[in-house]
């Protein structure tokens, strides 16, 4: 990833207006467009969108229940965020499925910033057994400490195992261990998975590590 | 032995009783995978999956190419269905950058998924009847497989991987008269598709292989996280497709199939079934698709996203298909992560294997609608 000066953004918030195409100036640019018949504002168009009632009576119980240790990130159409410390995701995991009724998590993705010196490890939990809650996914998110030189299974990027809460984040907790060097404490089987087993260099998908010849 | 293994390694005690079988990597009766599995006799004690002999990153590939240029290769984890593998993506890169999808498009898409899904599910067919010793099986399905492939050959120009659905649209329009010969073929291969049961789905060696061996119980299926065929098999009435419906599904006409047995063949019947009401989509899509009208929203060049993430699902022939995509205000996504079903109903395969024949294990293996190239990615 080439993002020397980029700012490594929270994934929320609004979009920032799109840079200038390089080679030309931004004026040459835009006669350019106009000519071609394509369209030259902004990328991502920011559309207020009204906020559902149902997500947000999920996330206000979530929100009223632990107040200041979550953070409800957005609200949107089937898909709620919050994230958490990860000292208190056992116990929000717990009420998630406990109280609100997700039963199975789909996915757990870490996703790597270097500049903040953080690895956020996304839990996407689904439900089967609430017929009201098939369309949604909550997404629960939070930071492990990332170190420069990472010494997987021995550093300070540990988190709680979710796995005695949402047992189907066996294998997803296997692969972002080896994939991003994030330890799951509690977890059984913190083997590889997807790695060759003489594989000698750092976590693949960190940031730090580049593709040959890109 | 008193070295320091590196993490991730770990030394076996040696049995005298127990032997440890590798099935696989490179063995066509597991597929691109292996299984260690340790034997009693003739019974698995215990099976521990472990895949990755392919695994190609095609997660960290994504984060050096823009949106459009990841389409051809995001759709190689599995070819055979790979209208529904770009379909989540496209639905994704859709939301991030604010498009809208013409009409006749979205029921295009429709219609490429559902040929898309018989040919994956004819595929497997294929390969579950074989390593069953029927040979029979393992032809008739690959050769009807031709009829789909013909036609999607006609609407995109390849026959496989065809990077059909792009963000946006589809890429070119159907050809002249694609209607008349898609509903033509998809007569014909239903009146095919009701010959497999007399010679594959009623025949007394098949039923003995697989009827009760494997047994899935609704609250594992649900607790597991399974998903697709699997879960269906279990008694969980789940198809994205009626839940969270995308693009025109909502408007169109079928029932998902769900079987209360959950053993292997529950699992093998269920995909064939789907079939059926594929071809019943397809139909009612037909039907009701525009005649004329814009098939592709053109992108600007080199398009960014802005600093947001998005999670799109849809359903695969394999089950939930997941894209979860964040982007930072560039042209490359940040980052993407592709939340397969194969890879999800992998946690099966120690529950379901342990106390099996040996000689069972293909029958149950490859009932769990699991394609190895997938879930390595």
């Amino acid at each position: 990833m080439s993002s020397e000066n980029e700012k490594d953004g929270q994934p929320s918030g609004t979009a920032e207006s799109s840079e200038d195409v390089k080679s030309l100036s931004k004026d040459e640019a835009k006669k350019f467009y106009e000519e071609k018949g394509i369209d030259f504002s902004p990328d991502a168009p920011v559309k207020p969108k009204p906020i559902p009632q149902f997500e947000k009576s999920i996330s206000d119980k979530i929100a009223s229940k632990f107040s200041s240790k979550v953070t409800v990130d957005y609200v949107r159409n089937g898909r709620i965020r919050v994230s958490t410390k990860k000292e208190d995701i056992l116990d929000v995991a717990h009420f998630i499925r406990d109280e609100l009724g997700y039963d199975h998590a789909e996915s757990v993705s870490g996703v790597d910033y270097p500049d903040s010196k953080e690895i956020e490890v996304v839990y996407h939990l689904g439900s089967y057994t609430d017929e009201k809650l098939a369309n949604q996914v909550l997404t629960l998110a939070t930071r492990v400490p990332r170190e420069e030189i990472p010494t997987p299974g021995k550093d300070s990027s540990r988190m709680t195992s979710l796995r005695e809460v949402f047992y189907s984040v066996e294998f997803h907790e296997r692969e972002c261990f080896e994939m991003f060097g994030v330890y799951f404490e509690g977890h059984p089987d913190n083997r590889r998975l997807l790695l060759p087993e003489d594989w000698a260099d750092i976590p693949p998908f960190r940031k730090d590590f580049k593709i040959k010849g890109r | 032995m008193t070295t320091q293994l590196p993490p991730g390694i770990q030394l076996e005690n040696i049995d005298d009783r127990i032997m440890t079988l590798n099935v696989g990597p490179q063995h066509p009766g597991s597929g691109h995978m292996r299984l260690i599995i340790k034997v009693d006799g003739d019974y698995i004690v215990s099976c521990d999956p472990d895949p990755g002999y392919v695994h190609r990153g095609e997660e960290k590939m994504a984060e050096y190419r823009n949106y459009i240029q990841n389409i051809p290769h995001l759709e190689r984890p599995v070819i055979h269905d790979s209208s529904n593998i770009l379909y989540p993506y496209c639905l994704a890169v859709e939301e991030l950058l604010g498009i809208e999808v013409p009409e006749r498009a979205k029921y295009i898409r429709v219609i490429a998924a559902e040929l898309n899904r018989c040919i994956y599910i004819l595929y497997w067919l294929a390969i579950y009847g074989i390593f069953l010793g029927h040979s029979t099986m393992f032809m008739w399905p690959a050769g009807d497989r031709e009829l789909f492939i013909d036609l999607l050959e006609a609407m995109s120009g390849a026959r496989v991987t065809h990077a059909y659905l792009v963000p946006g649209g589809v890429r070119n329009d159907l050809p002249a008269n694609f209607e008349e010969r898609c509903l033509r073929q998809v007569d014909y291969f239903e009146k095919r598709l009701k010959e497999y049961q007399a010679v594959f789905y009623k025949n007394p060696i098949l039923i003995s292989r697989t009827e009760g061996t494997g047994i899935l119980s609704r609250t594992d299926a649900i607790r597991l996280g399974t998903t697709g065929s699997v879960l269906r098999a279990s008694g969980v009435n789940f198809d994205i497709r009626k839940k969270e419906p995308y693009d025109v599904y909502e408007n169109l006409d079928f029932e998902p199939v769900v079987m209360k047995e959950g053993d292997s063949y529950a699992r093998s019947y269920v995909p064939y079934l789907e079939m059926f009401e594929s071809c019943r989509i397809i139909r009612d899509a037909i039907r009701k698709m525009p005649k004329s009208g814009s098939v592709r929203t053109k992108l600007k060049p080199n398009p960014k996203g802005g600093n947001d993430e998005v999670y799109k699902r849809v359903e695969s022939g394999r089950g939930a298909l997941g894209y979860y995509i964040v982007s930072n205000n560039r042209p490359e996504p940040y980052r993407v992560k592709i939340s397969v079903g194969s890879f999800r109903n992998l946690i099966c395969m120690p529950y379901l294997l342990k106390g099996e024949l040996l000689g069972n294990m293909p029958a149950v293996y490859w009932s769990l609608n699991y394609w190895p190239v997938e879930a390595d990615r």
